[in-house]
């Protein structure tokens, strides 16, 4: 048995403006779970795609089962037994199971893809290590844990004894992940070693034998769980110490602002996304949707900010009808967006910081008037939104595709939030930034709660519903299937709703 | 929904052999006629959607099939014209078909240049410098590829000319089709192709090097186009003229989308169009109606904006996810 299964030694790797990896160094025991330990940018990921090939290390040796070897590409770490789950799946979404796991790999008969025999190898995996799945289903139509499973499996497939997994429970439900966890610690059991990525602290403690924790691009510490607590490793993590728990008070709910009616909305293949959803959010509430994504938050989201249009049902703004209005009309009724896809609908990202801090008033005064656009007043309004939301940037002419993840949300916000809004619909506002900026913007969500605005928010991390919403609201499959009070909602009875268990 | 997608065909392939018995008895030589026309039209459309689907398979979009037609049926008539053999000719113009091919490939695979600009780089080139070059005085020499009867399976009533008494290069045709079918859905090759024009990423990270296969496959297309360049000079016409592909090469990639970039759907739609076009031979030739020729000349591309816009409409159409996007590692 070999001693070593995978590690760095002292690695270096150099991207233009960022050292991503700074003298890195890591180890991998057979049977072991090791959890890379980070924010957004701390360098889990470059280091993990220097393991498996993906990139080469500028300095530093990188250690396969006792022996330094020299990556040309992940077909040679493959070869070397190295498997990778990434966190964005790496599936052909109009190929079936068994094409997907055994692609690049695949056993052929007389020159031609054997895929009986490919069945025959993935059902024998998947019996063997409990990770059921059709064979002959097609990526598409399955579920996101389901396509997780083909993941391992094509790792598997390979002979992988070592597994690198990418923010694995990002999409699941708490019961899906503790089952994944399960089976990973079953996996350890034949002496196959498991790389971990997360930002999740609570799985860390739970899953790990071996914690490090990386900060901008160095190892800052390395410990184990039964020595580490929650708050000392956010404390590694961020490199000061941390509020793990948002502070506010009981929230003093008003008048009703967003009424929505029996809202059905079609996802983009015209499917039926959301089915009949009734909410009412008051002034000076936080109403927190959760649910595994892909449960129709996303239509719901679109539907009420204009986005998409809503094939039946209602939806009123402050008692006004604003069904199916346009986005300009909606945002105009005192509706503030932060979006789920920054990039995408957030931000534009070749125009400068400053004409994005007007994106949603541009066309009015004082900004602008008969159709000319005033500049100095653009850039004064974009100089305090920097200096109120904290936006780390050199001015506010230069391009927002050059901030950081955590700069651009910010920015976000502090468009959305520098008018007076009645509403303010919040997707997934701290996905990929850094803690520091989730701290920030998680307080200026609070705070426009106590000035009385109905806040919507809309998040994959169950956490971040729990410590925010004064309701927590379940989606799965486009039905509301409760409605609970912060007091009673807990991680448990959460997690049973988001899988569709009501009793 | 595939059930009856099935019982839909079958009705469809009785109706129209229904349809062709019954013209047949009515007017035997005219049926004939135009149902030959057919198979001789769809063969340039079906070349031009299997170099189009290889390409398309692999995430590239290929709008040069025109310039690669053209360029390649230069090639086969001037080079058989000099050796006298059609044998060379042909030979040459696949080797210009692979060579425009490749050509694309480099700029829209290796130097990543957006691919419809390629493509018409390949379209412009091909019609300027094979106008210019043409020599008017130049003659093929030889006669074209003549019809080969394929023993007593040509004595057939109507599919024996239709379909058993024809010229090399459509019978290559028919075969490549039945090859590309089998390579495309069963091979490793194929389902390495597949995968790289839905999700080159997953490709890339179970170590297959995307770019170089589809630098392969883009310049291996080119040489289904060189064959329907050769067919064109060697086969159907036996001469070259200044822009002879005529708008085929577009024409081929709506055959390709219309056949779900699959060989025998692309077959299937070749046949209907080339139907189009026999039909507007026939109505020319025998004056069946008494309306100007440019007018039914239009017959053809009137179908094809007619069907490529149903088939949009109906929405069963999927483009491979990958297509016309450069691929970046990490």
């Amino acid at each position: 048995m070999t001693d070593l299964l995978l590690a760095a030694r002292n690695v270096t790797k150099q991207f233009p403006g960022v050292l991503a990896n700074d003298d890195v160094s890591v180890e991998l025991k057979p049977g072991r779970i090791l959890a890379l330990l980070g924010e957004n940018g701390a360098g889990k990921s470059t280091l993990v795609n220097v393991l498996f090939g993906m990139y080469r290390p500028d300095g530093g040796q990188i250690i396969i089962k006792d022996e330094v070897v020299d990556l040309r590409g992940p077909d040679d770490a493959i070869s070397r037994g190295i498997g990778m789950v990434h966190q964005h799946f790496q599936l052909v979404p109009p190929m079936r199971v068994v094409e997907n796991i055994v692609l690049g790999a695949e056993p052929t008969k007389r020159g031609l893809v054997d895929l009986d025999e490919a069945r025959l190898r993935v059902v024998e995996l998947s019996t063997k290590y409990g990770l059921e799945v059709d064979p002959d289903a097609l990526v598409e139509d399955l579920p996101v844990g389901m396509q997780q499973r083909v993941e391992i499996l094509k790792a598997l497939y390979r002979n992988a004894d070592v597994l690198i997994l990418d923010e694995p429970t990002g999409v699941l439900t708490p019961q899906e992940a503790d089952h994944l966890l399960r089976v990973l610690r079953g996996l350890t059991e034949t002496g196959v070693g498991i790389v971990f990525i997360t930002h999740k602290l609570r799985e860390v403690l739970a899953i790990a034998d071996d914690i490090v924790v990386l900060r901008e691009g160095r190892v800052v510490g390395t410990t184990t769980p039964d020595q580490a607590t929650e708050s000392g490793l956010a404390e590694m993590m961020v490199g000061r110490s941390v509020v793990l728990r948002v502070e506010k008070q009981a929230a003093q709910p008003g008048d009703v602002v967003l009424q929505v009616d029996d809202l059905k909305v079609n996802d983009d293949r015209g499917q039926l996304a959301v089915d009949g959803v009734s909410l009412q959010v008051r002034a000076g509430e936080i109403v927190g949707v959760a649910g595994v994504e892909g449960n129709g938050q996303r239509e719901l989201v679109e539907a009420i900010t204009g986005l998409r249009h809503a094939s039946s049902g209602a939806m009123a703004i402050g008692g006004k009808p604003l069904t199916n209005s346009s986005t300009r009309q909606i945002a105009a009724n005192g509706v503030g967006h932060i979006p789920e896809d920054r990039e995408k609908h957030g931000i534009i990202a070749a125009y400068s910081l400053a004409e994005n801090s007007v994106l949603n008033r541009y066309h009015r005064t004082p900004f602008s008037s008969r159709g000319i656009m005033h500049r100095e007043v653009i850039y004064e309004h974009a100089q305090s939104v920097v200096e109120e939301f904290d936006v780390r940037t050199p001015s506010v002419t230069v391009a927002a595709s050059s901030l950081s993840g955590g700069n651009k949300q910010k920015l976000i916000v502090g468009r959305e939030f520098s008018e007076n809004i009645k509403l303010l619909v919040a997707a997934q506002p701290t996905r990929g930034i850094d803690i520091g900026a989730i701290e920030f913007i998680h307080r200026r969500i609070v705070e426009q709660r106590d000035k009385g605005a109905a806040v919507l928010l809309v998040s994959a991390e169950l956490d971040e519903i729990l410590s925010l919403a004064d309701r927590v609201a379940v989606l799965y499959d486009g039905k509301l299937v409760d409605v609970l009070d912060a007091n009673v909602a807990t991680r448990e009875r959460v997690g049973l709703l988001m899988a569709g268990i009501t009793d | 929904m595939k059930a009856r997608q099935r019982q839909l065909l079958w009705i469809a392939v009785v109706l129209i052999v229904v349809l062709a018995c019954s013209f047949y008895s009515a007017n035997g030589p005219q049926t004939t006629a135009v149902l030959a026309g057919t198979v001789r039209a769809a063969t340039l459309l079906t070349l031009g959607a299997l170099c189009g689907m290889i390409g398309e398979r692999s995430g590239v979009v290929n709008i040069g099939i025109e310039g690669q037609f053209l360029m390649s049926a230069f090639f086969a008539f001037t080079v058989t014209s000099i050796t006298g053999s059609l044998f060379m000719g042909a030979m040459a113009g696949i080797a210009t078909g692979l060579t425009m091919g490749w050509m694309l490939a480099a700029m829209a695979v290796g130097l990543k240049v957006d691919q419809i600009i390629a493509g018409t780089v390949l379209n412009i080139g091909a019609l300027g410098l094979t106008s210019f070059f043409y020599d008017g005085s130049r003659s093929l020499g030889v006669g074209k590829y003549t019809n080969i009867d394929l023993g007593s399976l040509a004595d057939l009533p109507l599919v024996g000319t239709v379909f058993f008494s024809r010229p090399p290069i459509t019978y290559l045709t028919m075969v490549l089709l039945v090859v590309v079918h089998v390579a495309l859905f069963r091979s490793v090759w194929g389902m390495r192709t597949r995968a790289i024009g839905e999700h080159p990423g997953a490709a890339d990270t179970v170590g297959i090097d995307v770019l170089r296969l589809r630098y392969i496959n883009v310049t291996l297309a080119g040489g289904f186009a060189g064959l329907g360049g050769s067919y064109l000079a060697l086969e159907a016409v036996g001469t070259f003229s200044r822009g002879m592909s005529g708008g085929r090469g577009f024409l081929a990639l709506a055959v390709m989308i219309f056949g779900r970039r699959s060989p025998f759907g692309a077959y299937a739609a070749a046949l209907f169009f080339g139907f189009t076009t026999a039909l507007q031979n026939h109505f020319q030739l025998n004056s069946v109606f008494d309306i100007p020729p440019q007018f039914v000349g239009m017959l053809p591309f009137v179908v094809t904006i007619i069907v490529v816009a149903l088939s949009g409409l109906m929405g069963s159409m999927r483009d491979p996810a990958a297509l016309g996007q450069t691929y970046e590692k990490g």
